[in-house]
């Protein structure tokens, strides 16, 4: 299997572990089909070559990843995509709430009302929405 | 077969002015272990001891299940070590290093040899004098590689490469792991490198072991924690606590032994947690190079 033509990239300056952006673009890769349910994947230690990071770091990206139900893992014969993978958004979910807890403790600490948060909150929303329809109607 | 390359137990050298001491190291075949130390740590004296070219006044070291020095000929057969000094004959060819090593080294893959040149962008008929350092190193590398040894032992691989040699060695080195028989130590300064590549990590500063992990748990453990205390708050004495610093009402604490739990009591004492942020590994060394020299000094 050509690894680089699957187009991983892992960033050192991302913040995030290695090991999450790892789980995070093999879900994608599942999620658009490139990596077909019940279909086999690269082994621990190709995938470790292919993206030139360590063992250790890309065997937890897959216990992760089995134990979100995402692959499969038979000892001694290597890894599967799950018949019916389990993509749902925890990753994004847990991100969210991080940054909303974030946004009521900063909110807090500056003495912003409940209220007047969930306002900037909203202009937030709108703000985002608005730039984002604009350049999607530009031809 | 012992499942340890390298086993290092109570491993000392006293010098004049510098005391290597109660040095102990594990390596399980098929990782790859990054050394991590200042100049001068002792990294060097550590893998020269561990290839028999210096002699240890105490403790034992096995290398792939041979006692060294002792028994250092049979144990050499198997080992690939890529030194500083680099040891090539200025005056001959790349070429010429290549087939001297395949002389003496029956497991020599010409094969494999040339694939490197090619990747690593030498060319066998140039003499060692013609070339730059990054290209040494690198021809240094392929001799040894070549040789597809059971344990590569690498002091400072990267040092003084630039950004695309640098990329060409990593990538060498982690294919060599591709073979699960086969293991690397290396050691560096530069923890990028080490980060990147390594599933286990060794500090070493002032001629002993400051900690040993993998690199997953390394990463785990230390966090750094941004809090807002009140002026009357006292923050609850919690073990594993590196460093503290306090101004004003801010705080940063390092942890070298974060739990959840830790935010909690902090909380519970009346504090606000800003942030807890996980760390670099360069941020980790260093922190915890400077607390053990504080705690010594004190």
């Amino acid at each position: 299997m050509d690894m680089h033509s699957t187009g991983f990239v892992i960033s050192q300056t991302d913040g995030r572990p290695m090991y999450l952006q790892i789980i995070e673009q093999i879900k994608q890769r599942i999620a658009v089909g490139d990596w077909a349910k019940g279909e086999e994947i690269p082994s621990i230690r190709q995938l470790a070559v292919a993206l030139q990071v360590s063992v250790i770091t890309v065997k937890r990206a897959y216990l992760e990843l089995e134990r979100e139900g995402v692959i499969v893992t038979r000892h001694g014969k290597g890894s599967t995509v799950a018949a019916d993978p389990d993509l749902g958004p925890r990753l994004y979910e847990r991100e969210l709430a991080q940054h909303l807890d974030q946004a009521a403790r900063i909110g807090d600490l500056l003495g912003i009302s409940p209220k007047d948060l969930q306002n900037r909150l909203r202009d937030a929303i709108q703000s985002y929405l608005s730039s984002n329809r604009s350049t999607a109607e530009e031809p | 077969m012992s499942d340890l390359a390298v086993h290092f137990s109570g491993v000392g050298k006293t010098y004049p002015h510098f005391t290597l001491d109660d040095i102990h190291l594990e390596l399980p075949t098929g990782s790859i272990q990054g050394f991590i130390g200042a100049n001068g740590a002792g990294k060097s004296t550590t893998l020269r001891i561990l290839m028999g070219l210096v002699h240890q006044d105490r403790g034992t070291v096995q290398v792939l299940g041979h006692s060294m020095p002792a028994s250092q000929v049979a144990a050499k057969r198997d080992i690939g070590y890529v030194s500083e000094d680099l040891r090539l004959y200025k005056a001959a060819t790349l070429a010429w290093h290549m087939s001297f090593v395949r002389s003496i080294f029956p497991g020599w893959d010409a094969a494999y040899a040339e694939e490197l040149a090619r990747r690593f962008d030498l060319k066998p008929e140039q003499k060692i004098k013609g070339l730059s350092h990054g290209q040494r190193v690198k021809a240094a590398l392929l001799l040894a590689l070549a040789r597809r040894p059971r344990l590569l032992v690498l002091d400072e691989p990267t040092t003084g490469l630039d950004p695309v040699a640098r990329h060409e060695v990593l990538g060498a080195l982690t294919e060599v792991l591709a073979d699960e028989r086969r293991t690397v130590l290396f050691s560096s300064h530069n923890t990028l490198d080490v980060e990147q590549i390594s599933d286990r990590i060794t500090f070493i500063d002032r001629g002993r072991i400051l900690d040993s992990d993998d690199k997953e748990s390394f990463l785990d453990r230390w966090r750094r924690v941004r809090l807002e205390v009140p002026a009357n708050a006292v923050l609850p004495e919690v073990p594993g606590i590196v460093d503290a610093t306090r101004s004003g009402r801010l705080a940063v604490v390092t942890t070298d032994h974060y739990q959840p739990d830790l935010a909690a009591a902090y909380q519970k004492a009346g504090a606000t947690v800003f942030a807890v942020e996980a760390m670099t590994l360069e941020e980790i060394f260093v922190a915890d190079v400077r607390s053990r020299r504080e705690r010594k000094a004190a």
